[in-house]
């Protein structure tokens, strides 16, 4: 049983989201995602175990031994992976009945749990898989099902930015498939561990370089690096918000995942960094996301659409450290990704659930909110607090080995970027908690109630393991720590 | 018996302020301290409460005799503000005062740059809200540009740890030479925090527009954190020397043609605060000694005299001095007291300003700084004018505004009564304080020479003040006296003191008002770029954004073929 576990991983939510769509009833399909979600990080962490003992799993699908058969590959790094997409999808589960049963009609409820399950397989299949045209079809089923769950939004406009969503994202896949095509000409395989084997043995070639630039930008457009994220903040904003927490936590997260996967595994960080320009360009563009993004954020009204825009900036921070690309940077970047999916999930959640008691998430709606839901805005202030970076959360020890990475390189500059940046986001952050705080109620709000404890429950689940990592970093420096050494190692 | 780290109970007691009311909350609140006190004294020498971060060790408690005595001082300081503020029922101003009492002890306390960090934090938010907790337009001004000076402060600490871990791969909160960019920092941080002049303008504004009550709080904490933290890590850096001389002097004119009583004590504190920092830039054990002994002093004093501004402001609605006088007839204790604290504060022999102030002044001698000396002299007589005399002379004397108003209320003059005590015992049984100092001290206050250098420095300055207003040349709405040891510049000071701060203020002014425009220009361009209409903010039509992924697809491929 154990040894199929991989396999089992990314088939049964994908039997699962077929099984939703077919009880047709809200509750069922609610019951069957959260069973599911529930047993993924089960998985995840027995496979973690396996990883830790006995070092990467490598398991053939269907039995067709790799290279000819898809192989899916578990190392540190995906490991890692499936944990940051399990947990918090696990955690967010009991937030999703009620706020989906208040966001969604009763007869799309059922659809959107099997959405939701795609979703999450597809998410787990691209941290899994090992090979590379499989990773695209993984891409794909988690897009398509993320374009549907955004136009199930109650705004009109959420019909607009998941098509805008569907163009750009097609785009970026687009490119995705093009790039393994020219790998693929060149190597004659489709499996990333061959894939690198064979790299090495063949010049820098131009079409290798094409390919790289393919790869680069189409997986961008996916996790939304500045100035590819325009599609984000409006997804984000107007998509329902069980959506736009899980989606804001994971699914950019695997994106990410991709871009390592390729430039350190599979290209190897000599062809990537050492002869190309990749890490200056990379560099500009995160920096330019750090303050371009959060500036923009200051100036929103609409909290969700602020978050989405300091999500822009947080990848900002991952890819700082990716172009940094030294053991520090890399760690650093990798115990983000984790870090920022707990935190950005924590605020999502919170402002799901102020949704859920007053109706819509504009900032003059969270007037006297502190007061009326003490727990969900204090869970939204320490969530906040992790944002900016507070020391004693998880935020601060991403962005303190980012900013010891710079300072290894010398780029001083770079620390002042970074603290910087950091104030701006107390401003966006401290906007909110004045208006919750210190501004009187509105006469509809004067009588809303605390946020039931199927939201709460996950909230401080989260606002927990946000201050817990913040404090006890163990487990997740240890683990980025490992995943960054055997990336650096390469492929090969 | 084991003990706790000491914020913790303050934490403690204001998440237990935060969820209680009426007799309940004023009860722990009082407990507070007083837990805490007995905590204190059961506190081991040595590090306790460590735990590990990443690569690095974080003390949260280091317990020396400089952290016990600012220790000490923070317990009676935070058991007399309370009992102060027993009858105000805010629950924003009762917890964020627990709050950042505990956090400055966690300062103090703290044995590492990170913890200091912090705790530094956590005491730039807390204090926020007693400014705001004013509930006034310009209180909430007041608030934002207090909070920016302080968070500032914070980041550029943490900046400077940063770049201190890197260079030294330690974040040991300990003694420092000021070489390199990562103490320079840390130093320019703590100079926010200390009031270095130019960076004091957060204190001037913000510590007047606070609530009576919350006055005391401020007047207390933030700033001797930031001596005790100069203390620890730049004892013996000669710049300071210069640095608190500048601080002694400066405030003075300020204070002189300030109307508002509660901003003459915050220039004046930063003319106290000058001679910490003097102390502790001379570095000898007298000096230090002299510092910190006269921090603690200056808590008390400076405490109780912001309790009786705070009283009068409760009790009449202002402390303008131009709309009081004549109050001794209805508030006589507070009057008596605020006597007492003004005597303090300018160092009268008995009162506990002189025991402290004169160590200094002395170090300053004995360590060949004759200009320091008299520099400090010059501010000694400039203390005496503007708190010592004008503090309570308007207040409660000169012309009669005619407020009736009730004594204060009896938690108010218990709490001041207290400080006023502690102030008497300290001047005139000084051992117990010289006990708890850092270095052993064989210091003697009472010798006819300190004596009488002070008498005659206070008579023929108070004589002055007494000249002036008899041949009526100052009308008492706006005084503007001021009094210097040298008696030729008796006459020609005030008039020089006036026409510096005036014109020093008109520059100010202009500079200030280019500074402003600039920023509004450089705010403009930033919202519209980045404000909901701006093209960073718009949602793009697809086809723009297809165009920048195709733009970024060809920088790459340009990149890699060249």
């Amino acid at each position: 049983m154990t040894a199929h576990l991989p396999a089992i991983m990314v088939v049964l939510p994908l039997f699962a989201a077929l099984l939703a769509s077919l009880v047709r009833r809200g509750w069922a399909a609610w019951a069957i995602a959260f069973a599911v979600s529930l047993a993924m990080p089960v998985i995840a962490f027995t496979m973690l175990i396996q990883v830790l003992s006995s070092g990467p799993i490598s398991y053939a699908m269907g039995g067709w031994a790799p290279p000819i058969g898809i192989e899916y590959r578990i190392d540190m790094l995906s490991v890692f992976m499936l944990l940051l997409v399990s947990v918090p999808a696990a955690v967010m589960m009991p937030f999703a009945r009620l706020s989906v049963m208040s966001e969604i009609d009763d007869d799309k409820q059922a659809w959107f749990y099997s959405m939701y399950l795609l979703c999450l397989a597809g998410l787990l299949g691209i941290a899994s898989t090992g090979d590379a045209f499989n990773a695209f079809v993984f891409l794909e089923i988690s897009s398509l099902s993320s374009y549907a769950m955004i136009a199930m939004g109650r705004d009109r406009r959420a019909l607009l930015a998941a098509y805008q969503y569907l163009i750009m994202g097609t785009i970026g896949a687009t490119f995705y498939v093009i790039a393994v095509g020219l790998l693929y000409v060149q190597t004659g395989t489709l499996n990333m561990v061959d894939m690198a084997g064979r790299l090495g043995d063949i010049a820098a070639t131009r079409p290798l370089f094409a390919a790289i630039a393919f790869l680069t930008v189409g997986v961008s457009l996916k996790f939304a690096l500045f100035p590819l994220h325009v599609w984000l903040p409006n997804a984000y904003a107007y998509a329902p918000s069980f959506t736009t927490a899980f989606l804001a936590s994971t699914a950019t997260k695997t994106a990410v995942y991709l871009i390592l996967r390729y430039f350190y595994f599979v290209f190897g960080i000599g062809l990537v960094f050492q002869v190309q320009p990749i890490s200056d360009i990379l560099l500009i563009l995160s920096l330019a996301a750090m303050f371009a993004a959060s500036t923009v954020a200051v100036f929103q009204d609409n909290i969700k659409r602020m978050l989405a825009y300091s999500s822009v900036a947080q990848i900002g921070y991952i890819t700082l450290g990716i172009g940094i690309a030294s053991m520090t940077g890399l760690t650093g970047g990798i115990v983000h990704l984790f870090n920022h999916a707990l935190i950005k999930g924590a605020l999502f959640v919170a402002v799901g659930a102020i949704v859920y008691r007053t109706g819509n998430g504009r900032i003059e709606n969270f007037a006297g909110i502190g007061r009326r839901m003490p727990l969900t805005m204090a869970g939204f202030v320490a969530a906040g607090l992790a944002i900016i970076g507070v020391p004693g959360t998880a935020g601060f020890i991403s962005k303190w080995y980012l900013a010891l990475a710079a300072l290894e390189k010398g780029w001083w500059w770079v620390v002042l970027a970074l603290v910087a940046s950091s104030l701006i986001s107390v401003v966006y952050i401290g906007r909110v908690v004045e208006a919750a705080y210190f501004r009187e109620p509105t006469a509809e709000n004067a009588k809303v109630g605390e946020a039931p404890p199927s939201m709460l429950i996950p909230l401080w689940l989260l606002v927990a393991a946000t201050i817990y990592f913040g404090i006890d970093t163990s487990l997740t420096v240890d683990i980025a720590g490992r995943a960054a050494e055997a990336l650096l190692a390469g492929g090969r | 018996m084991t003990s706790i780290a000491p914020f913790l109970i303050f934490f403690l007691g204001a998440a237990l302020a935060l969820v209680t009311g009426g007799i309940l909350r004023s009860a722990i609140m009082l407990a507070v301290p007083l837990l805490g006190g007995l905590n204190l004294l059961l506190l081991a020498d040595g590090n306790a409460a460590q735990i590990h971060l990443f690569d690095y060790t974080l003390t949260l408690v280091r317990v020396d005799k400089l952290s016990f005595l600012f220790g000490i001082l923070f317990h009676l300081a935070a058991f007399l503000a309370i009992l102060f503020s027993l009858h105000v029922k805010d629950r924003m101003q009762n917890v964020s005062g627990l709050v950042y009492a505990g956090s400055a002890l966690g300062a103090v306390f703290a044995g590492d740059l990170l913890s200091l960090f912090v705790f530094w934090e956590i005491l730039a938010v807390s204090s926020a809200f007693l400014v705001l907790a004013a509930r006034s337009a310009t209180s909430y001004g007041a608030t934002m540009r207090y909070l920016l000076f302080q968070i500032l402060s914070g980041v550029v600490l943490l900046a400077g740890v940063l770049v201190y871990a890197h260079q030294t791969g330690s974040i040991a909160f300990g003694k420092m030479a000021l070489d390199g960019l990562g103490p320079w920092l840390i130093f320019l941080a703590i100079g926010i925090k200390c009031g270095f002049p130019l960076l004091h303008n957060w204190l001037t504004d913000a510590y007047p527009q606070s609530t009576p009550t919350g006055a005391v709080f401020l007047s207390a904490f933030t700033t001797k954190v930031a001596v005790y933290a100069l203390a620890r890590s730049f004892a013996g850096t000669e710049i300071l020397i210069y640095i608190g001389a500048a601080m002694t002097m400066f405030p003075i004119f300020f204070a002189v043609i300030e109307n508002d009583l509660r901003r003459v004590l915050s220039y004046s504190m930063i003319n106290q605060i000058g001679f910490m920092v003097c102390g502790i830039g001379l570095g000898s054990a007298l000096a230090v000694n002299g510092a910190v002994s006269h921090a603690f002093n200056d808590v008390i004093f400076k405490g109780l005299l912001f309790m009786s501004m705070g009283a009068v402001m409760l009790r009449t609605g202002t402390t303008k001095a131009s709309e009081l006088g004549g109050l001794y007839k209805s508030m006589p204790w507070t009057t008596g007291f605020c006597i007492v604290g003004a005597a303090s504060i300018s160092a009268f022999p008995l009162f506990s300003g002189f025991v402290s102030k004169s160590m200094v002044m002395v170090a300053a001698l004995e360590d060949g700084h004759p200009i320091i000396w008299l520099a400090l002299l010059f501010a000694s007589a400039g203390v005496l004018e503007h708190a010592g005399i004008k503090i309570p002379f308007f207040a409660f004397f000169a012309h009669d505004a005619g407020h009736r108003v009730p004594e204060a209320p009896k938690n108010m003059l218990i709490a001041m009564g207290i400080a006023a005590v502690v102030c008497i015992f300290n001047g005139t049984y000084p051992w117990v304080l010289y006990s708890l100092l850092p270095f052993p001290v064989d210091y003697a206050p009472y010798t006819s020479d300190h004596v009488l250098t002070q008498v005659q420095l206070l008579l023929f300055a108070s004589l002055g003040v007494a000249v002036l207003m008899q041949t009526r040349l100052y009308p008492p709405e706006v005084p503007g006296v001021n009094i210097d040891a040298e008696w030729s510049y008796r006459k020609a000071l005030p008039a020089v003191a006036r026409w510096v701060a005036r014109a020093s203020g008109r520059v100010r002014w202009a500079a200030l008002a280019r500074a402003e425009k600039g920023i509004e220009r450089f705010l403009g361009q930033i919202h519209k770029h980045h404000g909901p209409q701006g093209i960073l903010a718009r949602t793009w039509p697809t086809g723009s954004m297809a165009f920048w992924a195709t733009v970024l697809l060809a920088i790459y491929l340009v990149a890699y073929y060249v």
